[in-house]
């Protein structure tokens, strides 16, 4: 399937990466709109075509992707994501602008597969809301609280000027695909250097009187689900149980295709895209065998 | 005759307070306290969640009654008092804001990690745009050199701060290392912002540190009547009022009034006095977030730690405000080591 990547910075350039390892995808495409930007230079060096004319020069071209992904911004996306589905261009979004609806692979990508437009959320609800669902599928969960602590120098400056919308979106998440009743985000930047690992911490309100055993057990199998296209997720510590409550530590430790192994907050945003689009493909053509694998 | 410099006193027992008080406050406390500082002429009180608008979680404790009701209280309670907010961005959110207001503060102060000024862009303009009164938290101040303080007041100051605070967080500021910050701060900001300060107990220089910041050009202070706060508690606001009566800063607080609404009204609210013990030095001395302080204890009885060894941990991690979920990790890394 011959893919675009649309936003040529951090997360662009990652994705660049994993998009060239996946045997289902075939990356022809970068555009931006920075002459100086690393991500084109790289691109045009693995030898993709390139375009600082952003996603204009890409729908003017006599062939077209069957799949973009857009690490732009919410706004940029928004004004794209009617000429890509006018193009009859699928489009996976890394942007919060939420368009299409939520998707975390290990959750409910199977719901979405011919979605013309799918949405990833933040980094944060990548790491987290699948452990959500993990205890939402064994219990009720009435509320759900998760705390993700990144490295100052992995946020970037469109995740500063709208800090309000990746709590919002995030607790949306929670709640829509997490399967708690009531969702609640905060993020923490830290500044510590050497930069620190993604952390994240999930709180879910589960009855009293529930055995921890089966839920322990699904958040287990749900940890070897995200590793297996998130390779540096795992969890921290045994999940915590206090009276009724279950906490659960994780980290996230990125693969280093373009950026610091620090920055798994961006790695697993970059991971998901690429599970979301080799899906796709498979969805698209399941005559041919396509390699399940994913990221090394 | 010359007129005396004056100060600006903020008390935030009903914001940092709330952290001793793990989160429990009622409307009749929050009724009483208001009262008591309005008629001793305290012009600004802070009432919020200890982690701010939106901090009861998990997380942090969950508010025994909603902080709205809370902030409704205060504002019908004080008569000349303005009634102030904290918040956080990335826990509580713009629409917070809007609730405060609706409910009738009239001062939201926005408080970011010190290196951090730019996700607190978002927040002051809107708050500037209602016609809200503002100020900025340049939250555990210690850790950063004065010029790189300096440079993320001008952010705050330029998107619609109006009054930029050095706050030491940890207790760990010492004197002249307060005097510099402020300093540098009001030799960025001149005339576009004031500067502040906000100070902790835990190395015993609260008082000492709040005169050091006026000397340096501070125009705001914060304190806490009683100390009632984070840590080993804020600066004891009645005892910087007669410090600075005996100084010659004009606060327009009686000192007499708050001395016995400490004694009388406050410290009946109080669960225990704010005390400078072991794990409020390991604060002050490793460079903590001052409201670790509970969790810290919790964190220790719950897996048979050492608090004291929990919070010189949480310092080596340079953890910062908001972290402490990290602290149960801390706590269950102790208690491993301990098995082995």
């Amino acid at each position: 399937m011959k893919a675009a990547i649309v936003g040529s910075g951090n997360i662009g350039t990652d994705l660049l990466y994993k998009l060239l390892r996946s045997q289902a995808l075939e990356p022809r495409w970068m555009v931006g709109i920075d002459p100086a930007s690393e991500g084109l230079r790289r691109a045009a060096s693995l030898g993709l075509e390139v375009s600082v004319d952003g996603a204009e020069w890409l729908l003017r071209q006599d062939e077209l992707p069957d799949i973009v992904f857009e690490a732009t911004s919410a706004a940029v996306h928004r004004a794209n994501a009617p000429r890509y589905a006018e193009a009859g261009v699928r489009a996976v979004d890394l942007t919060p602008a939420a368009i299409g609806p939520y998707v975390v692979p290990p959750v409910n990508l199977g719901e979405h597969q011919d979605a013309p437009n799918i949405n990833l959320i933040t980094c944060g609800g990548q790491a987290t809301i699948p452990m959500v669902h993990a205890v939402s599928r064994v219990v009720p969960v009435s509320y759900a609280e998760i705390v993700a602590s990144v490295a100052s120098v992995s946020a970037g400056p469109g995740t500063r000027a709208n800090i309000d919308e990746f709590t919002r979106t995030t607790s949306r998440g929670i709640e829509a695909i997490g399967g708690a009743a009531k969702g609640k985000a905060i993020i923490v930047l830290n500044p510590a250097d050497p930069p620190m690992i993604m952390r994240d911490t999930i709180f879910c309100a589960i009855p009293e009187d529930v055995d921890p055993d089966p839920i322990t057990d699904s958040i287990a199998r749900m940890e070897t689900d995200i590793r297996s296209y998130v390779p540096g997720f795992r969890l921290l510590r045994e999940p915590q149980y206090d009276a009724g409550r279950v906490a659960i530590f994780v980290e996230v430790a990125g693969a280093g295709d373009f950026l610091p192994e620090y920055a798994g907050n961006l790695d697993i945003m970059t991971a998901a895209a690429t599970k979301v689009g080799e899906e796709i493909a498979r969805a698209a053509a399941p005559e041919s065998a396509v390699d399940r694998h994913v990221t090394a | 005759m010359q007129q005396r410099p004056s100060l600006r006193l903020t008390d935030t027992s009903l914001r940092d307070g709330s952290h001793h008080k793990r989160h429990q406050f009622t409307a009749e406390d929050v009724r009483s306290i208001v009262a008591a500082l309005d008629s001793a002429g305290v012009p600004v009180i802070e009432v919020t969640h200890g982690d701010g608008l939106g901090g009861s979680s998990f997380n942090y404790g969950f508010s025994h009654t909603p902080e709205q009701e809370l902030i409704k209280v205060a504002v019908e309670t004080a008569t000349q008092a303005k009634i102030a907010v904290l918040m956080l961005p990335g826990v509580g959110v713009k629409d917070d804001i809007l609730v405060s207001q609706d409910n009738g503060a009239s001062i939201v102060r926005i408080a970011t990690h010190c290196t951090e000024a730019d996700v607190s862009v978002q927040h002051f303009a809107l708050a500037r745009d209602r016609g809200l009164e503002t100020v900025g938290f340049l939250m555990m101040a210690h850790s950063q050199p004065p010029e790189a303080l300096a440079r993320q007041a001008r952010i705050m100051a330029d998107a619609g701060c109006q009054c930029v605070y050095v706050v030491d967080s940890a207790g760990a500021l010492v004197l002249e290392q307060v005097s510099e910050r402020v300093e540098a701060l009001v030799a960025e900001l001149g005339s576009d912002a004031q500067v502040g300060f906000h100070g902790h107990e835990n190395l015993g220089l609260s008082v000492a540190n709040s005169v050091a910041a006026a000397r340096a050009g501070a125009k705001q202070i914060d304190g806490s009547v009683r100390g009632f706060g984070a840590g080993a508690g804020n600066t004891p606001l009645e005892a910087f009022v007669g410090v600075c009566d005996k100084l010659g800063f004009e606060t327009g607080v009686d000192f007499f009034k708050i001395v016995d609404a400490a004694e009388d009204v406050v410290r009946p609210v109080m669960p225990d006095e704010c005390l400078l013990d072991r794990m409020a030095l390991m604060m002050g001395y490793a460079g903590v977030y001052s409201s670790f302080l509970k969790h810290a204890y919790t964190q220790a009885q719950r897996y048979g730690v050492s608090g004291a060894q929990i919070l010189v941990r949480a310092g080596e991690r340079k953890l910062v405000g908001g972290q402490e979920d990290q602290l149960i990790d801390i706590a269950l890394e102790l208690s491993r080591e301990e098995v082995r």
